[in-house]
């Protein structure tokens, strides 16, 4: 186990490398530049001092020396210098990380702890009433696009009903716990409605599959009570693939949180980075990939460590 | 053994003759009963779409600034929008942008991911080391932010937009197809069409490929589903197909300032993005039970 973690974690470098350079390259493939930012603010300037701009930012060099001066930074958290606020990419991304992982964990939770009971209660009442709704929403929940979701909650509960704030995570003038609570409401339902549909379908399908199997007939022949059965016996081991799955989906939260949190006007990364590509802003944009890819290699390091530490069936060889 | 019985076999095996594997598809597929209805919702409203010029009650650019955000009503069931344009009209012919960007991708998507994951498969060694880590590479970097930058350095043609969504969305495909030629190849079927001498190109697409349709297939049908949600995110966020245009997502680009005062130009594209996606999601749901042959209970 130990050996295979230490493989696994080698193997996220040439992973990070093949991804650096795939991200530096799209981005220099983008039409304009820093100057092209300047030109546009439809002053003329003198050639030499848009020379001395690019040289200045090094964009004036070959594009390897580019990359190895970008990534050789990268590495000592040198994520570069935004174009438009002049301030550094990492501190901007650290600014706005907060908010996004708190958006992120609470809708983690919140979609836990609505998905596997509904899976669980499912199978076990399969194709009874509850389980044909729970399949239909689902669906529905499966198929709602994010952004549409949101700004209907948003119109049936902060314009029509008044009940919730429109965006934002605060009230002006007003810091209470209770009030940021209301404001974190809405962007986490939306959030967490993709996970709470395909982690209740998986539960469910993963519970069946346990239920079906002989250790839990074995057990239920015993006499053990029903309660001990399912949830000693089969909820544990159906538990196992979701967690995985949970795991790996945690890096798409982060996908998800773009659209959520520029609906809901929620200051964190996501946002800085819709900010950033409206302004064109290439080093807060390489930064929030880099950051984004490097927490996807993460996360699946991490569901296939866990998966193997649930399930002792897996051995590391 | 009595004589009707034998028979009684004979009869058996002569029907079973009489159904093929189509036949056998379709019976699975059409005891999925949301299935079906998902299939005849999705060929009324792909048919309404693309006859939008026959059936459309309006041009799609026809301004009538005398009716400007008008609510529905029976001159305009869905209502208008800001410039007096009927939404109904909008939505149909923006359904013919969305269902396309949503087909096309997909096909893209499958095809591309289907050739890199037989190839990977099929070939092993260090063809499938290199692809594989590259499937890697491509499934690590989070796939809406990157679109959300490709998308901003392009012009949002449609034919682009379509490419875009496809090279982003093969990598599921490239897996699950490189794990089914793994198997398919040490079949016997496989071994006889080499012994005839038949080149790999011929054993890949004719032997293995429809030997492994199923879960191709069925990843297909949901690419179409997720495509017609990433455009209409993109569209959201202004950097899909651009207006006058319409599509989908870019009819709800501007909805969430006037919500509020005009709900109906937020809630109608939407539902019809939520329809024909969940559709899609129960065709390819009834597809995935029609044609897994462990499920079949024949």
């Amino acid at each position: 186990m130990g050996r295979y973690t230490i493989r696994r974690i080698l193997q996220m470098i040439p992973l990070m490398v093949g991804i650096s350079l795939i991200i530096f390259l799209i981005i220099q493939a983008a039409p304009g530049g820093p100057e092209q930012m300047m030109l546009q603010s439809g002053l003329t300037i003198d050639p030499s001092v848009i020379e001395a701009y690019r040289h200045r930012l090094g964009v004036d060099q070959p594009i390897y020396i580019q990359y190895f001066k970008w990534i050789s930074a990268f590495i000592t958290g040198d994520l570069g210098i935004s174009y438009t606020s002049t301030r550094p990419v990492l501190t901007m991304i650290m600014e706005r990380l907060p908010a996004t992982l708190e958006l992120m964990s609470v809708s983690f939770v919140l979609a836990a702890l609505i998905a596997i009971p509904m899976g669980i209660y499912s199978a076990l009442r399969q194709y009874s009433f509850f389980d044909m709704v729970a399949t239909t929403s689902s669906f529905l929940g499966i198929a709602m696009p994010v952004f549409w979701f949101g700004l209907i909650l948003q119109l049936v509960f902060s314009v029509k009903l008044g009940w919730l704030p429109v965006s934002g995570t605060i009230t002006v003038g007003n810091t209470s716990f209770g009030d940021h609570i209301l404001h974190l409401i809405l962007p986490s339902v939306v959030l967490s409605l993709h996970y709470i549909a395909g982690w209740s379908r998986y539960m469910r399908s993963s519970m069946l599959g346990v239920i079906g199997s002989d250790y839990i007939r074995t057990a239920r022949s015993k006499g053990l009570r029903e309660n001990i059965v399912v949830f000693r016996h089969a909820v544990k081991n159906a538990l196992i693939p979701v967690v995985t799955i949970m795991a790996l989906n945690l890096a798409a939260l982060f996908s998800g949180a773009v659209i959520t949190e520029t609906i809901f006007a929620w200051p964190g990364i996501g946002r800085l980075f819709i900010q950033a590509m409206y302004a064109r802003d290439y080093p807060v944009l390489m930064g929030i990939l880099m950051m984004g890819s490097l927490m996807v290699v993460v996360f699946n390091l991490l569901a296939d460590l866990v998966y193997g530490w649930l399930d002792p069936r897996i051995s590391y060889k | 053994m009595t004589v009707t019985n034998i028979l009684g076999e004979d009869d058996a095996l002569e029907k079973s003759k009489v159904v093929n594997q189509r036949t056998i598809i379709w019976e699975n597929f059409r005891r999925h009963k949301v299935a079906v209805i998902a299939s005849v919702l999705f060929v009324i409203m792909a048919l309404a779409c693309f006859a939008a010029p026959l059936i459309a009650p309006y041009e799609f650019d026809a301004i009538n600034l005398k009716a400007i955000r008008q609510p529905p009503s029976a001159g305009n069931w869905m209502g208008t929008d800001d410039l007096g344009r009927d939404l109904l009209t909008r939505i149909l012919y923006g359904g013919r942008i969305s269902i396309m960007i949503g087909i096309l991708s997909a096909l893209v998507g499958t095809s591309l991911g289907a050739l890199i994951g037989a190839l990977a498969g099929f070939y092993g060694g260090r063809l499938d080391n290199l692809l594989m880590r590259f499937t890697d590479i491509a499934y690590s970097i989070p796939t809406l932010p990157l679109l959300i930058v490709l998308s901003s350095f392009s012009n949002s043609a449609v034919p682009v937009m379509v490419l875009i969504i496809g090279f982003l969305s093969w990598m599921p495909t490239a897996r699950v197809v490189r794990g089914s030629v793994l198997s398919a190849k040490e079949k016997e079927y496989v071994e006889a069409a080499r012994m005839i001498g038949a080149p790999d190109r011929v054993i890949i697409w004719q032997h293995i490929l429809p030997n492994i349709a199923g879960p191709i297939i069925v990843g297909a049908t949901l690419g179409v589903g997720n495509a017609i949600i990433i455009e209409s995110s993109l569209s959201f966020l202004g950097l899909g197909v651009q207006p006058p245009t319409p599509t989908w997502g870019n009819m709800l680009m501007d909805s969430q300032a006037t919500m509020a005062s005009k709900p109906w130009l937020t809630i109608f594209p939407g539902l019809a993005i939520l329809l024909i996606v969940l559709a899609v999601n129960f065709i390819g749901d009834g597809l995935h039970d029609a044609l897994d042959p462990t499920l079949r209970r024949r």
